[in-house]
């Protein structure tokens, strides 16, 4: 049996509760954190992330005793990220209970606190979170639904990292800088599509791929996923290794095993 | 009460752990940074989290005190990292092991496949599973975070093997001594298991 496909429930947190947003804004209320975990967990989710969104002070101290119930009630691993800004901040989250950073806007600003943390806490604690949005000049042109490609086949498309939650361009090509993170000890990577967030019409397939081929480190896709055929399609046309989605477990529309049952009845690897 | 010493290098999350341990009742846990009171405990988790040169750095002078609370047969689990400080060396650093198993422990292939090996991948039992792996069917589910593998000396050692491009020694036990390349405390109802039998063990030597 090959390593499973994971399935990670994404779970933003604003002052102590769950919201999700829409393009990185138009939040919405939802609920509990702690609640929320332990029902992913039952349900056999694979690990969960949680994003702090919060930009008050306060907001980051109540984020430190989410981590810590949280850890007291799950036995499967969990992410933090959102406003790490230090090693300070991700020895923080750490020993509040979370098993992994997830470091962004403070990655691009000081590339060198990647390395510093994986060779503090081991590359295995360092996600770096790569949102990226398409630069290409097609989506310049309203109505134009076919892919660049070019004579080999592949996606021509040119992505750009975002930082401060999707807001700010930062003229980092995305693939240079997924393999530049890979090499700073940045364990596993979260690609997240800033043009498909919170669309609900599906993972970037062209930009997984580019990204998961331009390294050797796992990827977790995230962004559009609306439906259980969306992480299908993600899994078999890509070499993600988890696929992150958080509107369709939210509001109930689906159960995690309710979705897994459905990836491995297509041949998808899962644990249940 | 079962009293449960963490060894802390100060490289992260303990907290998952302790939880994990004190869900289990008529356990106290504490988290040490020296092991020169090792004996005032039943037994001693070497935890998964950090680097191998750190961690070594980290048990420093206390080496000895170490060796002898093995020759004490106090119960040791060493999770990860935890485990592999227990062999004689690793690629991951330039420091000598706590080398009290002989083997060394050497990176996974990156032409194989990716690294970290992160994520549930399955147990394929050996010898039983021994006391440790007691009830966990083979098959079951764990979790893995790691980039480095043993590769004991003494096959003999290893309860568990995990398939990733090559076979991981995922599970050893040899007298008082057990490991997990794994995460127990992040693996769901198997992990919860995997605790209680350690527990068990330090009990049933108490």
């Amino acid at each position: 049996m090959p390593l499973s496909k994971r399935i990670i429930p994404c779970l933003d947190v604003d002052n102590g509760l769950v919201v999700k947003g829409i393009h990185f804004s138009d939040v919405k209320a939802a609920g509990d954190p702690v609640k929320m975990a332990e029902k992913y967990t039952e349900q056999g989710a694979d690990e969960l992330v949680f994003l702090d969104i919060t930009a008050s002070q306060e907001g980051r101290r109540t984020m430190k005793g989410v981590v810590s119930n949280v850890a007291n009630v799950v036995n499967i691993p969990f992410t933090v990220g959102g406003g790490i800004r230090n090693l300070e901040d991700a020895r923080e989250i750490l020993r509040s209970g979370a098993d992994k950073v997830s470091i962004n806007t403070a990655a691009v600003k000081n590339p060198a606190l990647v390395t510093e943390l994986m060779e503090i806490f081991g590359r295995q604690c360092v996600v770096v979170a790569i949102d990226a949005k398409c630069i290409s000049p097609r989506h310049e042109i309203k109505g134009e639904k076919r892919n660049s490609l070019n004579s080999n086949g592949e996606s021509d498309d040119r992505y750009e990292v975002m930082i401060y939650g999707g807001k700010k361009e930062t003229h980092l090509d995305a693939i240079q800088w997924a393999r530049e993170v890979e090499g700073l000890g940045a364990g596993e990577i979260l690609l997240t599509s800033v043009d498909a967030d919170g669309t609900e019409d599906g993972y970037r397939i062209d930009l997984t791929n580019l990204i998961s081929n331009a390294v050797r480190i796992p990827v977790i896709a995230s962004g559009g996923c609306g439906k259980p055929e969306h992480i299908l399609r993600l899994f078999k046309e890509t070499d993600a290794d988890a696929a992150l989605a958080a509107s369709i477990f939210h509001y109930d529309k689906y159960t995690v095993d309710k979705v897994k049952s459905f990836l491995q009845g297509s041949g998808i690897t899962v644990r249940i | 009460m079962l009293r449960i010493a963490l060894f802390d290098y100060g490289a992260g999350n303990l907290y998952s752990l302790r939880a994990a341990l004190e869900r289990n009742t008529g356990v106290q846990t504490s988290i040490i940074s020296k092991l020169k009171n090792i004996r005032d405990y039943d037994g001693l988790i070497l935890p998964g989290v950090g680097n191998f040169d750190p961690a070594i750095i980290s048990i420093g002078e206390d080496k000895e005190l170490f060796t002898k609370a093995v020759k004490d047969k106090i119960p040791i689990l060493g999770i990860c990292l935890g485990m592999e400080m227990l062999f004689n060396r690793s690629e991951e650093g330039k420091l000598d092991g706590l080398a009290i198993l002989d083997g060394q422990v050497i990176m996974l292939n990156k032409k194989l496949t990716k690294i970290p090996h992160i994520g549930w991948n399955t147990l394929k039992i050996e010898r039983n599973g021994g006391k440790l792996l007691d009830g966990i069917p083979d098959g079951s589910w764990v979790y893995f975070v790691h980039s480095y593998r043993i590769s004991p000396n003494d096959n003999g050692m290893v309860t568990a093997n995990s398939e990733y491009g090559i076979t991981i020694p995922a599970a050893i036990e040899i007298e008082n001594l057990y490991g997990t390349q794994f995460h127990p405390e992040k693996s769901g109802q198997t992990g919860v298991i995997i605790i209680k039998n350690f527990l068990n063990i330090c009990r049933e030597k108490q």
